[in-house]
């Protein structure tokens, strides 16, 4: 039986970790792969490294870390942040990446999802998708760390994305993302409904309730959650055994 | 003792080569890792490693394009009985034909074909994307030594592996139906899943894969 995922992400910028608080206030929390190396042991289902990294100078950091990762950990890495081209993919991929996630490129560019399947194959493709609830029932794409608004429908944005060769959505509550709140779960619901491929559940996880509600309520395949674990408020054997006693399938090691 | 991976172009090989290298280290084994796309190399290594990430097609064109590589694999697995593991689309190269985007043909080492996944149940995502336990078929294979019943491995595939004889399906997986993980056959390996994604179980296999005399 498949087992639902817990998926602690690190936030990176210039090479070292951080982590916000509705993507601002950042607090500088160390190496990215020594972090990495304490989900690997703790048994992390996957392990999701988004690159905030600005300049554009510093842009190659990522791959040192990715790199230095993938030679230590022997688990599933996604990487996101900045992904608009198929060279940025390729050199990913090859620094030791197994999937991307591409976020405002898809949004600018919806066909860069499909050339990105096309060459590297579906399983390596995640669309990135922040969305925010506008009214009851409407929930709008938006981009530029939430700032930005498109108009975009998420529900039918997602699965476009999976007609075009996504193998998976990584969808964010940007409404609740850092707030501790729990996920948006009409939005989780509705999306990873109106899909048949794997939704991830991101944004505004405090409680290890809220990631049973991710799955259960959800209908979520896996739920990432960086604050609970990095700031130490869980383990991630704490949250898989919470999961578990509700019913969750889980891979317990 | 030389262990070639394969290298046709096809997605990251180096998580490949470093779990390779992290079993030879740790357990003192005194292999050589070479990741090669020199079928000279590959004819006379002792181990061979076929990995492979996206569609059935392009994989497969792919080792045919690099001059040589077949024949140097089939030379070796089936000329010098050498042990050989694809993985993922590697493993499924080795099937008769595959049906992803039309039909085409595979190595046919290991008679089966490669068909999409169809969970009955409907609300079962594809692609299978995650950690499943494995059911063993074949206790007693050198290949599953201490992994036992219910071992999680990493799986993340469209399409999977029917074997026309069911003796060479070593382990499968539960998912809306049965699903090859594990093949064996002669001297010929495949897993479905990734080992060198699966930590500690993976690492196991790889051992296991590394001290094979089949």
């Amino acid at each position: 039986m498949l087992k639902m995922r817990i998926i602690p992400c690190l936030d990176v910028k210039d090479g070292r970790v951080v982590k916000g608080v509705n993507f601002v206030d950042l607090v500088d929390a160390g190496d990215p792969v020594a972090q990495a190396e304490v989900y690997d042991k703790a048994g992390a289902d996957e392990l999701t490294f988004l690159d905030i990294t600005a300049s554009s100078d510093n842009r190659d950091t990522i791959l040192d870390v990715v790199g230095r990762t993938a030679e230590r950990c022997f688990m599933p890495l996604t990487v996101g942040g900045g992904v608009r081209s198929v060279d940025d993919i390729r050199r990913l991929l090859l620094a030791g990446a197994d999937k991307v996630s591409i976020n405002t490129a898809a949004v600018h560019r919806p066909e860069f999802v499909a050339e990105a399947a096309q060459k590297f194959g579906s399983q390596c493709v995640v669309v990135a998708i922040d969305a925010k609830q506008t009214g009851p029932g409407r929930f709008e794409i938006f981009t530029h760390g939430g700032r930005k608004e498109t108009g975009i429908d998420a529900v039918a944005w997602a699965k476009r994305m999976a007609e075009y060769g996504a193998g998976e959505i990584l969808l964010t509550s940007m409404d609740r993302d850092g707030t501790g709140q729990g996920f948006n779960l009409a939005l989780t619901r509705a999306v990873a409904d109106a899909v048949n491929i794997p939704v991830i559940a991101s944004g505004g996880v405090g409680t290890l309730d809220h990631l049973v509600e991710g799955i259960r309520d959800g209908h979520a395949t896996a739920v990432l959650a960086a604050s609970i674990f990095h700031f130490g408020t869980f383990t991630i054997a704490q949250a898989k055994a919470h999961m578990a006693a509700a019913g969750i399938p889980m891979r317990m090691s | 003792m030389d262990v070639a991976i394969v290298d046709y172009g096809s997605g990251n090989l180096r998580s490949a080569a470093k779990a390779f290298e992290r079993v030879t280290r740790e357990q003192g084994l005194a292999h050589t890792i070479k990741v090669t796309s020199d079928p000279d190399i590959v004819a006379n290594a002792d181990r061979i490693v076929l990995p492979g990430v996206g569609a059935f097609a392009d994989c497969k064109a792919g080792l045919e394009k690099v001059s040589g590589m077949v024949q140097a694999m089939t030379e070796a697995v089936h000329g010098k009985g050498r042990p050989f593991l694809g993985i993922c689309v590697g493993m499924q190269l080795m099937a008769s034909i595959g049906h992803e985007h039309g039909d085409h043909d595979g190595l046919d080492w290991i008679a089966g074909e490669v068909m999409p996944l169809n969970p009955a149940d409907p609300a079962l995502k594809v692609p299978h994307m995650g950690w499943n336990d494995l059911v063993v078929d074949r206790p007693d294979h050198p290949l599953l030594a201490g992994l036992g019943q219910g071992a999680h491995a990493y799986f993340v595939h469209s399409y999977h592996f029917r074997c026309h004889d069911p003796a060479d399906r070593v382990a499968h997986v539960e998912y809306g139906g049965s699903i090859t993980a594990i093949i064996a056959k002669q001297t010929m390996a495949g897993t479905q899943f990734h080992p060198e994604k699966s930590q500690a179980t993976g690492l196991a296999f790889l051992s296991n894969f590394l001290r094979w005399n089949p």
